[in-house]
């Protein structure tokens, strides 16, 4: 599962489903402070280990330094490097974690765009908890895949 | 006031700000995920809300004071705010927001000033409403009751 563009809609809605993992790391990816508490203590509730970026820079910077998540929230406006270029840059340098971007309500062409860029997934923020509990489903499968 | 009537004015307090509009699920949202590991999450994440707020109200009011206005960098800050309201559920924040953005994008000087003047007002009411809440709810808590869901 690695930028292959897939959208929102392609997704199993498995609904009410508790996915409690351990084993996951994520990477929050904003430049709101509030975004990324929120996110992170979203993620954290369902067992995952968070780590959070405020830009896009930062974020490519880890993976170069060595890191590696499972899942990437990648917001699309942030100051410095936007997630557009940062799952780009990502993609190029081979990196095959779930990248998910997080949008506002607005621009139709928004999503596309962004989905262009090589993200598995695209999703309004903030992601609710049904949403993450798809992701992680999805995750789950792939790496029992792997 | 007892117990119990404090905590029937807290949940109708929340009731009503729910039913006139200031708040939206996303606050349900953010009040499901405070828990015993993280028993100050939503007094954190509104708090939050209040410093980001404050911050871009006041860069809008020095950006709309300029002889030449940047607009992109304005549309970027209520771009900012819309974020942060939607996140923690303040409704009306976040929609007229929305208002904002599109006069910023048509370059309409003052559609961006009333803009802001109503954008502040609301804010300034949400703010005070949230506060009025978290003091409820302390209230409650000092008196050695739980806060209804």
């Amino acid at each position: 599962m690695s930028g292959n563009g897939a959208s929102s809609s392609s997704l199993n809605m498995i609904s009410g489903e508790d996915v409690v993992n351990n084993n996951l790391t994520a990477l929050v990816v904003d430049d709101s402070p509030l975004l990324r508490l929120l996110h992170d203590i979203h993620l954290k509730k369902y067992g995952l280990k968070v780590q959070v970026a405020e830009n896009g820079k930062v974020a490519v910077d880890l993976f170069h330094l060595g890191a590696s998540f499972d899942l990437v929230l990648m917001d699309k406006e942030m100051p410095v490097m936007n997630g557009v270029e940062a799952t780009k840059e990502l993609r190029a340098m081979g990196v095959t974690s779930m990248i998910v971007g997080v949008t506002s309500k607005d621009g139709p062409g928004e999503q596309q765009a962004f989905m262009e860029a090589g993200l598995d997934y695209c999703f309004e923020k903030p992601l609710t908890p049904e949403i993450i509990s798809i992701l992680l489903e999805e995750l789950n499968k792939h790496n029992k895949k792997d | 006031m007892d117990l119990i009537q404090l905590q029937r004015q807290l949940v109708d307090y929340r009731t009503s700000l729910y039913h006139e509009g200031f708040l939206d699920e996303q606050f349900t949202q953010l009040q499901s995920l405070q828990d015993e590991n993280n028993p100050d999450f939503v007094v954190e994440v509104v708090s939050l809300f209040f410093e980001d707020s404050e911050r871009l109200l006041n860069e809008l009011s020095k950006a709309l004071e300029q002889q030449i206005i940047d607009f992109k960098r304005m549309d970027a800050q209520v771009h900012q705010l819309k974020g942060s309201s939607s996140s923690i559920g303040a409704h009306r924040v976040q929609k007229l927001c929305i208002v904002f953005r599109n006069y910023c994008e048509a370059h309409n000087v003052e559609g961006c000033l009333k803009c802001l003047q109503q954008v502040k007002h609301e804010y300034g009411i949400i703010k005070t409403k949230l506060e009025s809440m978290f003091q409820l709810e302390q209230q409650i808590l000092n008196a050695g009751g739980s806060i209804p869901v």
